[in-house]
């Protein structure tokens, strides 16, 4: 044991055969495989539910580079940088989601976006999908594992404050993907079982609260739509409508690449962003759709194998929470599109169209493939 | 608490793992969920989204049939079809209605009704991006008008249609009759899905009755469409199956004729090819332009027409009721002889009157003074009216009444003429039932000379006109000469119901031919002057139809009575006498006598049908007719 480690510390070396570069390069072949692919595989279907709009898929492809780039970059820093800056990234957070509710811009009566002269745009609240898990990691990690109560307290402070603040922007997608990301966290840190079970039982008692006193009135409306989406089919019902139809329409094999009659003729919106998946299913089918499922699944087996091979306390809670995440954009996105949850603003991961989610997801995955490849030698 | 030092690293890491394990279920559990909801839409409810896809993408368009076209004997075209321009309006695509209706207004004359009826369609539900007529029958300005300022207007559209022309159209309408919109009432009776695409129904006569025929069959397409309700392509195609073209019996130009003749008039003249039934001539006068109902006639124009003294939408040769008067002679001449109330020599004295019993009402002849000695031949020929009261008397109600059915009065025996009318053919039943009075002899001295309750129609009068001429043998009237593709005419055109009339003597129907030939060609015929200088013999009886009726005694002088209370001019009759060619009923309203006014319009048709348009219709062959001049 102790000398296959030494052998690997050696191995960190360059000229040390191909697995030897990997490590160099702070990369995970496997899941850089996994990701290229649904990548490759998101920008064919892209260029479909497009309708053919080569310009879209090269911008989602330059898009794709970049995060490439930014997940290569957060892979060299080890996750000893990440635990340091946690506090501080998390104070800036807070302060930018201060600044958005105060000054920031925004559409359709949301403000998401903080506009600060000489930098490009960006939304405080995406960068809190990565910063509230490492917070709540940083905090948790400092105690001894299981948290106490206190510390459970603490970290749940430490994700509801930015929640709420999302929430106000309104956001209330965003938001609950930031909650959920900060959940991980406490949950993979050991919070108690009784505990987890007052807590969903709190949530049960909330969900009502939030219906009267939360959520707005076309948030209402979207999960009304879901129990029933007959009662306006031409309005706020015709979305879920027309993306089932495009999915079950899609029968086992699908009707083939290109050859969509919901997202070609138009009747599927959003065909090249959220809803995306349905063009997948109508063209490739059940059989496209198992593929794509399985992709994801293999995405999630290796990134939980990465944080359960961590080797401290910080990098596996943030590991785990950050995978975990990703999976629920997954079932978010599919459960949505499918008719299964109200229609949200979540895109499915690295295959809709648009930017920040991608940055931020490659990023999430460079902070994985920086925990599998920052290894310190440590002794049993 | 420093970093790491005091945590027992290998507990953390397993309650990690454990939490893994518990997260990795939770992946599996919902990735179950996802796929087992895929497999219900996917496979299990597949038929019905794949239903659901292709009602989004495809719609059943249906395609309206050309109408049949409707041709006149010698293939004059007297009902086509050609494209009007109507301007549609996309809502969805129109940015402001208001402004956009105003613009609309300021560049076409846009009727009150028309705005209504258009934002009462806008208000019903709809499909997407349906086109919503706003008004029809653009002229070439209009659409020119459009044309120019069409960017300004985005949802604006200008489109074409097939309507009905009718080329003839006053001259035929009473005849052909016209298609107009379809309304409420006959939704309800059409068959919705070949009607589909059709705006268009046969309102009256030939347009109505062959309605069928000349609409031919729906067609489809199914055409791919986008969400926004534009179509992309035509996948599959039906081709409608186009009405039938059909031929009439009718001449346009003895049509024309008619019209000419009573130009000025009010009145009617039917004219039939006895041996075919065949009408050649229907004409209404007034007459009407038919054009103006099909798009939708305007209330104005409407009003006028409906309120006019001289009733032009009244179709006075299929549904104008009048008292035969004397032309019903020849058939109670028929009558008496048959059921030998008379012989041919019978002779009586005419003193200018009769009397049922002495001291009783007199009838009076329309010859005050009488004809003296007259026997049946000069009765006809010079319509002494005595000679029919005695008749009519001696054969009783029943007998006339079961002849006079005969020959048609009394019903509508016609095979495709809509809306013709069956007039009033009394009986002493009829009389019970409706007056609750018994049949009167003085009721039969009416009778006699087709006055009192009787009502025929002018279609009626030529009809049984023709039985005549065709010496007792039946062709019902009939407007459908010929179909013009595949289908048989027998198919389309009801078969008659009449048996000849057979007589116990044949000959009479020669004897009663000959009669008549004296109204027109005999020293004392009332019609002969009308007759005069023919190069063939023709058969007539003039009438009289008294508007109101005189009191017993009470003279009348023409010139008093007000032109609208002068009696109607009646004129039946055929020729040539040996083979006769055509068969004719005129009826001048307040036209005075049958035989200053009637008889020559009717000489005029036989003069055109057997001397000037014969040389164009091998049919009819004038040399037979020459032969038996003299």
């Amino acid at each position: 044991m102790q000398a296959s480690s030494l052998f690997n510390q050696s191995a960190r070396h360059p000229l040390s055969g191909p697995r030897g570069i990997w490590s160099v390069l702070h990369i995970d072949p496997i899941l850089l495989f996994l990701l290229l692919t649904l990548i490759a595989g998101g920008l064919f279907v892209l260029y479909s539910g497009a309708d053919r709009n080569l310009e879209v898929v090269k911008a989602q492809g330059i898009r794709m580079g970049v995060a490439l780039v930014v997940m290569f970059v957060f892979a060299q820093l080890d996750p000893a940088v990440f635990r340091r800056w946690s506090p501080w990234l998390f104070l800036a957070g807070i302060v930018g989601l201060a600044a958005v509710l105060l000054v920031g811009v925004g559409a359709k009566g949301a403000q998401r976006w903080l506009a600060i002269p000489g930098l490009p745009r960006f939304q405080p609240s995406e960068l809190m999908k990565l910063v509230v898990p490492m917070m709540a990691a940083w905090y948790l990690s400092r105690h001894y594992l299981p948290p106490r109560l206190r510390h459970v307290a603490v970290a749940l402070l430490i994700v509801l404050a930015p929640m709420a603040m999302i929430i106000l922007q309104p956001d209330l997608g965003t938001s609950l993907l930031v909650g959920a990301a900060g959940i991980f966290v406490v949950f993979f840190a050991g919070m108690g079982w009784r505990l987890i079970g007052a807590f969903l039982a709190m949530l049960s008692v909330a969900a009502p609260l939030m219906w009267f006193f939360v959520m707005r009135e076309y948030q209402k409306q979207r999960v009304l739509t879901l129990l029933d989406p007959q009662s306006d089919p031409l309005g706020a019902g015709w979305n879920i409508i027309q993306s089932k139809t495009a999915i079950g329409s899609g029968g086992m094999d699908g009707k083939g690449w290109l050859q969509g009659t919901q997202s070609h003729l138009e009747f599927l919106p959003e065909s090249h962003t959220d809803f995306i998946v349905a063009v997948l299913a109508e063209e490739f089918g059940f059989v496209g759709m198992l593929v794509l499922l399985v992709l994801y699944l293999l995405i999630v087996l290796r990134c939980l194998y990465i944080a359960s091979t961590a080797q401290d306390s910080f990098s596996r809670l943030l590991a785990g929470a950050l995978t975990m995440t990703f999976f629920i954009y997954v079932f978010v996105n599919v459960g949505m599109v499918s008719g299964l949850l109200p229609v949200v603003g979540v895109p499915l991961p690295l295959v809709s169209y648009g930017g920040t989610s991608g940055v931020t997801l490659m990023a999430a995955f460079g902070v994985l493939m920086s925990v599998h490849t920052h290894r310190r030698m440590i002794s049993a | 608490m420093p970093w790491g030092e005091f945590k027992d690293i290998a507990a953390e890491r397993r309650l990690f793992q454990r939490r893994a394990f518990v997260m990795l279920l939770l992946v599996f559990v919902l990735l179950g969920v996802l796929i087992a909801r895929m497999y219900q839409l996917q496979v299990v409810e597949h038929d019905i989204y794949t239903t659901l896809s292709d009602k989004n993408r495809v719609q059943v368009q249906s395609v309206a049939p050309p109408r049949g076209l409707v041709y006149d004997r010698n293939d004059v075209l007297l009902a086509e079809n050609r494209p009007v321009f109507s301007v549609t309006l996309v809502p969805e695509r129109v940015d402001d209605m208001e402004q956009t209706l105003a613009k609309l207004r300021g560049m076409l004359s846009i009727s009150e009704e028309d705005m209504e009826r258009f934002q009462r369609r806008l208000l019903e539900p709809r499909r997407p991006f349906q086109e919503l007529p706003l008004r029809y029958d653009l002229n070439e300005q209009e659409i020119a008008r459009l044309a120019v300022h069409r960017h300004e207007l985005p949802g604006v559209e200008v489109s074409a249609e097939l309507v009905r022309y009718y080329p003839h159209s006053t001259l035929t309408a009473h005849a052909l009759g016209y298609v107009g919109r379809i309304n409420r009432q006959e939704l309800q009776r059409i068959d919705p899905v070949n009607y589909a695409g059709t705006n268009y129904i046969g309102k009256s006569g030939v347009e109505r009755f062959y309605e069928e025929l000349l609409h031919g069959r729906v067609g489809y397409q199914h055409v791919e469409t986008n969400a926004r309700g534009r179509t992309l392509r035509v996948l599959e195609r039906e081709n409608p199956v186009p009405g039938e073209d059909i031929q009439l019996h009718m001449d346009l130009r003895l049509q024309r004729l008619a019209h000419d003749l009573l130009d000025g008039r009010r009145g009617a003249i039917i004219a039939i090819e006895p041996s075919t039934g065949g009408i050649l001539a229907l004409a209404s006068v007034p007459g009407f332009d038919a054009n103006l109902f099909v798009t939708g006639i305007g209330v104005e124009a409407y009003r006028s027409l409906s309120k006019s003294v001289d009733k032009p939408l009244f179709n006075r040769a299929l549904r104008g009721q009048y008292p035969p008067g004397s032309t019903l002679k020849p058939m109670l001449a028929i009558a008496a002889l048959d059921s030998n109330a008379v012989t041919r020599d019978k002779t009586i004295w005419d003193p200018g009157y009769y009397q049922l019993n002495s001291g009783g009402r007199r009838w009076r002849d329309w010859k005050r003074g009488g004809h003296g000695w007259v026997d049946l031949k000069s009765a006809v020929a010079e319509s002494c009216d005595i000679y029919f009261y005695e008749a009519a008397v001696t054969m009783g109600v029943d007998t006339m009444h079961k002849y006079l059915s005969d020959f048609g009065f009394g019903e509508d025996a016609t095979l495709d003429v809509a809306g013709a009318l069956s007039g009033l053919l009394p009986s002493s039943d009829w009389k019970r039932a409706i007056h609750s009075e018994p049949w009167y002899p003085g009721d039969s001295v009416n009778l006699g000379i087709g006055q009192g309750f009787m009502l025929a129609t002018p279609l009626q009068l030529a009809t049984a006109t023709s039985v005549i001429a065709n010496r007792g043998h039946w062709a019902e009237p009939r407007l459908l000469k010929d179909i013009k593709g595949d289908q048989s005419i027998d198919e389309a055109l009801p078969t008659g119901t009449h048996q000849s009339i057979e007589l116990e003597n044949p000959d009479d129907w020669e004897f009663v031919v000959e009669s008549m030939a004296e109204v027109m060609h005999g020293n004392k015929g009332t019609a002969r002057r009308a007759a005069k200088g023919a190069p063939y013999r023709m058969a007539g009886k003039t009438g009289t139809a008294q508007v109101f009726s005189l009191a017993e005694d009470e003279e009348y002088d023409e010139e008093e009575i007000r032109e609208r209370l002068r009696d109607h001019a009646l004129f039946v009759g055929f020729a040539p006498v040996e083979d006769p060619q055509i068969a004719v009923a005129v009826i001048v309203e307040n036209g005075g006598s049958g035989s200053g006014t009637a008889a020559p319009v009717a000489r005029a048709m036989f003069d055109a049908w057997l001397l000037d348009f014969s040389g164009t219709d091998s049919e009819i062959v004038v040399g037979s007719s020459g032969e038996g001049s003299h």
